[in-house]
């Protein structure tokens, strides 16, 4: 079956169709990563877009069975795959791995999810690159569909879940507000014995009793999620350690009163560079994201933790007197290095 | 950074051999490189005087002396340097710097050892200590033990049980190791390894597991990073070296991915490495189970490759950190963000290794755990199909991919399978053709499923050929992505090259060409490294250059073309560029400075194929290509090139033709009554015993056709050409066999020279050591001549004017000559850089190379006198031969060659330059006990005179047989030594064995092919047994005389340009 990915700027790529034959639409980005299909796609941070890999082999090893039971086990980061669409240079026709339970064109298929594939991904990554992310449209034997921009919708609504889920045990608690949380997040905190409570991000803590608060990632412009800064402000008033990350670290920031910008150059890859500003220490990072924190706009009694070794923009904050810290980076990573777990001990120590 | 530090010496790792090649050369190249940047001056110590390394531009200082604690130590005293760097020269360097150290040498001198400590280098090298600090941070690795005597190997591998692993600190390429299935077999090998090692490794054998590399580095505030990670496709049991590999891996999942990469960051920081190193795995294929292989805490084969691999400039950045600095201080050349990254590759790389085992007699053609390749290749793309195809056509082997080739397995499908050697790729190939199913080779070979489907896709399209499917557009495109070339689809689909070709043009399909920005598109980049791939929309690179030139390069080392060309390639590019023209590289050897992108305006990581050059050209509408740098290779493009109307520049192709074809050639040199050794091409064994026998015996017989053994051999009667001929040789009128008459007892010598429009613009002569007979690659050279007649050397001159005149030659070219009773004739003329030009460039001071390309780029030049006469300096040239790593082979050189590098040292006079090249080749000096078998009647009478000398001098002399009685009659106190096959004591062997002896001479009988067995017993005792060896009788009586007049005082520890005339 051929497909076509069409770009909002009128570019078109044709291809193969894989995966369920449906035409679907989204914002296009793209990773660099060159292994870890299968944690992206269930990533909720790539809700709504269409993700394209510049690694050209895709589907070597298969896709491993999810497992649910427990989270620490995990092999994927949501129970979903969360992308709407999936863009590869060549989708391998065997899949070789002894921990595989699906290729992943039947995966693609399972999850009703499009793919196409024989995209020069690299040509597709240098418009991407200099135009920022775009929306586009996968095409499956021409049937038509509409753009979609998942920025217009609340992405937190739709990643995050819809009511309360408990994971693992331990005398302190900690609430995880999901803006549409990666799984490795709650089985690092799980791993270091908390048990943790997830929550909506809209939900009503105020009968809970928690000692400790996460942020976590999640899809989408920190600025159209101004609404939440009154709750976190609250969180921060009950002077309670609280970590947040990536799109959690940007809200934190917007309540602490500092700005977020759209980066010319977004940071989609493994390979991110961050320097520990009181350490001197550097690290590999895995990131995703197209919005950063404003380091001019940090306000006092704020600390710039981490910045990015290529662009120095800023990667963390760390609250002077309160037990407050936050990265920009993924610490939980999968895909990616797994060199900045520290985060999380520092969080632990904060209780 | 650490600014005490104003003065460095670089070790280098001297000669190329099997386990350390041109890698060393990138590595040293641009350790020095990063020095200059900081203003610190370097001092380089290495012999090897055909790298680009000890060229006159790079270090400040350069010692073509032996990398031996001796000569190291006096440079030190005289240099008196800051720091010293070991992990640039390889095991050499490596190994040389321990001893130093060992022996308080740089204590006592102030020296401080830059980059990774020795300690940690030290816990790396010793096995034990090394799975000691595995244990303190529990890591796994094989089951294994260290231990010192055979006793303890019995004992140790009785309890793990058979098979088992044996492998040997302080080697590398895995020297010596291997797999023992029985106690006989360990016993064996031990007993070998002990005689040359004190410490020995058994270990479980993990056979079958995936073999996976990283490479790691790290600074001195311990931020650490992983460059490359690299999968092998022939899993375990098989050398890295010796293995197809591919980057990044394919078959890991993320987990495995950073479970691996975790691992090797703890125990990297936990060694505390400063620098480069590179950790292997071994990863079970049906688990997460792992097991730490080793670590090589320097740079590597393997760094270099993943440099050229990802744009990572691994040594360059080594050094830096060796400098004090830390990684998030340093930036990527490529994208100008950190240098603290992790590349990302949007492509695929194949690096395969090129075997030359057919040059070598008596050779087991198996392959595992220790190395016998003698160069690589390495192949981009964007699938593993194509890059592939692309790696087996880079080798230059005659293979055109794995499909449309001459039969290449000889044994049968099932043993080239499960007994891996040299052929066994090309046996999976036949195995999917015979319908052989992937489950069924896999359970043979243990290569993963994914790579064998991968194979399958790529024969499948043969196959639907075969079945007569129209080759229409989209299946030509389906098949150019799967790596075919358009040779390939004209031989399965019965049509012309040049047909494929043209289908193409119509249809407008043609590769795409694909930058390397270490960022998989990320961020922008400023460099040029490029290849090709049929997996793309657009050029990354749309630049036409109407002032280039474009260089054809050396691809892979092997035997006979090495790093002598690279230097040619670099010097030739670098002299474009400062003519203010485009300089652009096309070659595919990652070992190779050629290979690092910023030595060019622009680098195509390709094949030097007709096809592939061809597409290059037409994107980039150049001035012309430069043929005449990269060997052989380029050279036999030229034909091709022109009659499709390509651009060359230099000597124009006609006559490149006309001295390449044989007959051509030798009906110009009729016509300019210039002598030659009579020749004749037959077509039949009985024209060709006639021949021989008109022009008497012995003669020389090569075969255009070979089926197994040497492709040229000399025979000295009918009985043994006969013999040639029927078991070597195909003889036919489609396959004639040349014969031409051998002369004996003749000089060999050199004219290595550049010519502007038919007149010499300069020229060197040197002269062999040995009489012809002995390739002109494994000759030793000497410049200038010390025993050629005023008259021959005149007579040479004159006769290449001549030749060159005719040619009309614009650039670079060599001839060879015998000259017998100041008669001199012509053996053949290279309109290229020859293997000599970096000797005589060095010695002479004078740059051919950079001479020949202004030539070529039409910069008038003027004649430059040379005054042989006023050097006051004499050079010497010596092979190195590898055949301690060929287990089997017959060490005795001949008319093919079979040495695998050179070195060339600087002396005062003859003698003092000859000893210390022999030195930098491994030769132990002083001698105290020679073992002598000195051949033939006549050359035992030949050898008298100079064997008496050092007789006389108390050389203590064990001689075989023939060789005793004639020394005893000629009283010349001797020890006869008994045959090996009379099995009496004292027998020749056992005497090696117990290291009493300290240098072998042994004169083969006769030329003939099968060597009498206790020759060849000796011979290859002396190697397994790392006695040195000199099979020659021309360089043993060189040798005697030297032995008499030099002595340990004075070998000179002068630089280069303390030699130079300028
Ligand atoms: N325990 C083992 N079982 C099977 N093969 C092994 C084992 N250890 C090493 N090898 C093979 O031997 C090769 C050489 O071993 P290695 O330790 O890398 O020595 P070298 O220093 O020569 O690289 C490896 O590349 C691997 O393929
Ligand atoms: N007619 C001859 N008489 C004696 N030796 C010869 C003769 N022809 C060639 N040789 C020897 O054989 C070697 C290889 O021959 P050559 O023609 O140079 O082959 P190649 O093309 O491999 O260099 C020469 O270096 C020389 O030592
Ligand atoms: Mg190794
Ligand atoms: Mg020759």
């Amino acid at each position: 079956m051929n497909a076509k990915l069409v770009l909002e700027n009128g570019m078109s790529f044709e291809g193969k169709a894989f995966g369920a034959p449906v035409s679907t639409s989204g914002e296009v980005v793209f990773n660099t990563a060159m292994v870890g299909y299968t944690e992206a796609l269930t990533d909720p941070s790539y809700y709504g877009q269409l993700l394209s890999l510049t690694y050209p082999l895709i589907g070597n090893y298969g896709v491993p069975n999810e497992i649910s039971d427990d989270i620490t086990k995990s092999k994927w980061e949501s129970s979903r795959i969360q992308a709407f669409g999936f863009i590869v240079s060549n989708l391998s026709d065997i899949h070789s791995h002894w921990d595989s339970d699906m290729s992943l064109d039947e995966w693609l298929k399972k999850e009703g999810i499009p793919g196409i594939s024989g995209i020069d991904t690299r040509a597709l990554t240098k418009v991407l690159r200099d135009s920022g992310a775009m929306l586009g449209k996968i095409l499956i034997n021409g049937q038509e569909v509409d753009f979609y921009d998942p920025n217009k919708d609340l992405l937190i609504e739709k990643a995050a879940v819809k009511a309360p889920v408990e994971h693992g045990k331990g005398d302190k608690t900690v609430l995880l507000m999901d803006f549409g949380c990666r799984n490795s997040i709650i089985a690092n905190i799980v791993r270091r014995g908390f048990k943790v409570i997830q929550v909506p991000y809209n939900y009503d803590c105020s009968h809970l009793k928690y000692d400790g608060i996460i942020l976590s990632s999640g899809p989408g412009d920190p600025a159209r999620y101004s609404f939440m800064t009154s709750k976190i402000k609250a969180f921060m008033e009950e002077k309670k350690p609280i970590l947040g990350i990536c799109l959690g670290h940007q809200l934190l920031a917007l309540t602490a009163g500092a700005k977020t910008y759209k980066l010319t150059h977004g940071h989609r890859s493994q390979n991110q560079p961050v320097i520990d500003r009181f350490s001197g220490r550097a690290y590999v990072t895995s990131q995703n994201h197209g919005f950063a924190v404003d380091k001019k706009s940090i306000p006092t009694g704020w600390i710039s933790w981490f910045e990015n070794l290529n662009d120095g923009t800023n990667e963390g904050l760390w609250h002077k007197n309160l037990p407050i810290r936050s990265t920009q980076f993924h610490p939980e990573t999968m895909p990616g290095p797994v060199d900045t777990g520290f985060v999380f001990d520092e969080f632990k120590r904060c209780f | 950074m650490d600014n005490k530090i104003k003065k460095v010496v670089i070790l280098g790792s001297a000669a190329i051999k099997i386990g350390e090649a041109g890698e060393f050369d990138y590595s040293g190249s641009q350790a020095i490189k990063a020095l200059k940047e900081e203003g610190v001056k370097t001092i380089l110590i290495n012999p090897n005087i055909a790298t680009i390394q000890t060229s006159d531009y790079l270090a400040d200082r350069v010692y073509l002396l032996p990398v031996t604690v001796d000569f190291v130590e006096k440079i030190l005293e005289k240099e008196k340097p800051d720091g010293i760097l070991l992990s640039f020269g390889g095991q050499t360097a490596l190994n040389c710097g321990l001893e130093l150290y060992d022996k308080g040498i740089l204590k006592k001198h102030g020296i401080q050892v830059l980059g990774t400590p020795v300690e940690t280098i030290r816990n790396t090298e010793d096995r034990k200590k090394f799975n000691q600090v595995l244990d303190e941070i529990n890591v796994d690795y094989p089951k294994s033990k260290a231990v010192g005597s055979l006793e303890a190997a019995e004992t140790f591998a009785g309890e793990i049980g058979y098979p088992v692993m044996m492998r040997i600190a302080y080697a590398l390429g895995g020297l010596g190791s291997g797999v023992c299935r029985t106690k006989e077999q360990l016993v064996e090998r031990a007993s070998k390894a002990f005689s040359y090692t004190s410490q020995i490794l058994i270990e479980e054998w993990l056979g079958g597991w995936k073999e996976i590399e990283y490479e790691i580095v790290r600074d001195k505030y311990d931020n650490c990073i992983t460059v490359c990670n690299m999968e092998n496709v022939d899993p375990l049991g098989i050398h890295t070296g010796e293995s197809i590999v591919v980057a990044p891996s394919q078959t890991l999942s993320n987990r495995e991915y950073q479970k691996l990469r975790g691992i090797g960051i703890r125990v990297i920081r936990h060694l505390g490495v400063v620098g480069e190193c590179n950790i292997q795995y071994a990863l079970d294929p049906f688990s997460e189970e792992y097991r730490v292989i080793e670590v090589n805490a320097r740079l590597s084969r393997s760094s270099a490759l993943a440099s050229k691999a990802t744009g990572y400039p691994l040594a360059f950045i080594a050094a830096k950190l060796g400098m004090g600095y830390g990684l998030h201080e340093l930036s990527n050349a490529i994208t100008e963000t950190s240098a603290f990254f992790e590349p990302s590759l949007d492509y695929i790389v194949v690096k395969m290794p090129r075997w030359d085992l057919k040059k070598f007699r008596n050779v087991s053609r198996r392959i595992g755990s220790a190395m016998k390749s003698v160069g690589e290749v390495m192949a981009i793309g964007r699938n593993f199909e194509e890059t592939l195809q692309k790696a087996i056509r880079m080798l230059g082997t005659g293979a055109r991919g794995l499909v449309a080739n001459e039969k290449f397995v000889t044994s049968s499908i099932e043993d080239s399978l499960s007994k891996p050697s040299d052929e066994r790729l090309f046996a999976v190939v036949d195995a999917f053709i015979e319908g052989y199913s992937i489950e069924w080779i896999y359970e043979r070979t243990r290569i993963d499923k994914w790579f064998l489907h991968k194979i399958k896709n790529v024969v499948d399209i043969a196959l639907r050929l075969g079945q007569g499917e129209n080759l229409d557009d989209s299946f030509l495109l389906e098949a150019k992505k799967m790596g075919y070339s358009d040779e390939q689809l004209a031989i399965l689909g019965y049509k012309e090259e040049e047909e494929i070709y043209n289908m193409r043009l119509k249809a407008g399909i043609h590769p795409s060409i694909k930058r390397i920005d270490t960022v998989a598109g990320e961020y922008p980049a400023k460099t040029n490294y490029l290849y090709l791939t049929y997996e793309g929309i657009e050029d990354d690179y749309t630049e036409k250059h109407p002032d280039a030139a474009i260089i054809l390069g050396g691809g892979p080392y092997r035997i006979g073309s090495s790093v002598e060309f690279d230097w040619c390639c670099v010097i030739a590019g670098k002299t474009v560029r400062e003519s203010g023209k485009t300089s652009i590289m096309i070659n595919c050897n990652p070992e190779t400075v050629s290979t690092d992108y910023d030595e060019f305006d622009a680098l195509f990581f390709e094949e030097l194929t007709f096809e592939t050059v061809r597409e290059i050209y037409n994107k980039i509408d150049p001035a012309g290509f430069i043929l005449s740098m990269g060997g052989q290779i380029p050279n036999n493009l030229a034909v091709r090139l022109d009659a499709n109307g390509l651009r060359i520049l230099g000597t124009k192709t006609e006559y490149i033709d006309r001295a390449e074809n044989r007959s051509l050639f030798s009906a110009m040199l009729d016509d300019l009554n210039i002598m030659q050794p009579e020749w004749k091409a037959l077509t039949d064994t009985k024209s060709a015993l006639k021949f021989a026998n008109d022009v008497g015996y012995p003669v020389l017989v090569r075969p255009s056709y070979v089926l197994s053994g040497a492709a040229m051999a000399v025979a000295t009667s009918d009985l043994e050409l006969k013999a040639f001929l029927l078991a070597a040789a195909d003889v036919s009128n489609e396959y004639p066999v040349v014969i031409s008459k051998f002369y004996e007892n003749a000089k060999e010598l050199e004219f290595d020279a550049v010519a502007q429009d038919g007149e010499i613009i300069c020229y060197a002569i040197s002269e062999h050591v040995e009489n012809a007979g002995t390739h002109s690659g494994d000759a030793t050279l000497v410049l200038p001549p010390q025993r050629t007649y005023f008259e021959t050397e005149r007579q040479i001159r004159i006769t290449s004017a001549k030749i060159a005149k005719n040619l009309k030659i614009n650039g670079p070219f060599n001839i060879q000559y015998i000259a017998k009773n100041n008669e001199v004739r012509v053996i053949e003329c290279n309109l290229r850089a020859s293997r000599s030009f970096p000797f005589v460039s060095k010695t002479l001071n004078k740059n051919f190379i950079a001479i020949a390309t202004k030539v070529i780029l039409r910069e008038k030049q003027k004649p430059i006198r040379i005054p042989m006469y006023d050097y006051e300096h004499v050079a010497v040239k010596a092979p190195q031969f590898s055949f301690t790593r060929l287990r089997g082979a017959d060490p005795a050189t001949g008319v093919e060659m079979s040495s695998t590098g050179e070195v060339a040292c600087l002396g005062d006079n003859f003698h003092e330059a000859f000893i210390k090249a022999l030195i930098s080749v491994g030769f132990k000096f002083p001698v105290t006990s020679i073992l002598i078998s000195s051949g033939p009647t006549a050359s035992k009478a030949e050898l008298l005179s100079s064997i008496k000398v050092i007789s006389d001098m108390g050389m203590i002399i064990f001689a075989t047989g023939g060789t005793s009685d004639f020394l005893t009659a000629h009283d010349i106190p001797n020890l006869k030594l008994n045959w090996p096959l009379d099995e009496e004591k004292p027998g020749v062997v056992e005497y090696l064995k117990e290291g009493k002896i300290d240098l072998v001479v042994n004169i083969p009988k006769n030329y003939n092919e099968d060597e009498l067995t206790n020759d060849y017993t000796i011979r290859r005792a002396a190697v397994d047994y790392a006695v040195p060896l000199i099979t020659n009788r021309q360089v043993a009586m060189r040798l005697f005389e030297a032995l008499s007049k030099i002595s340990k005082e004075d070998l000179k520890i002068k630089s280069w340009d303390e030699y130079s005339v300028k």
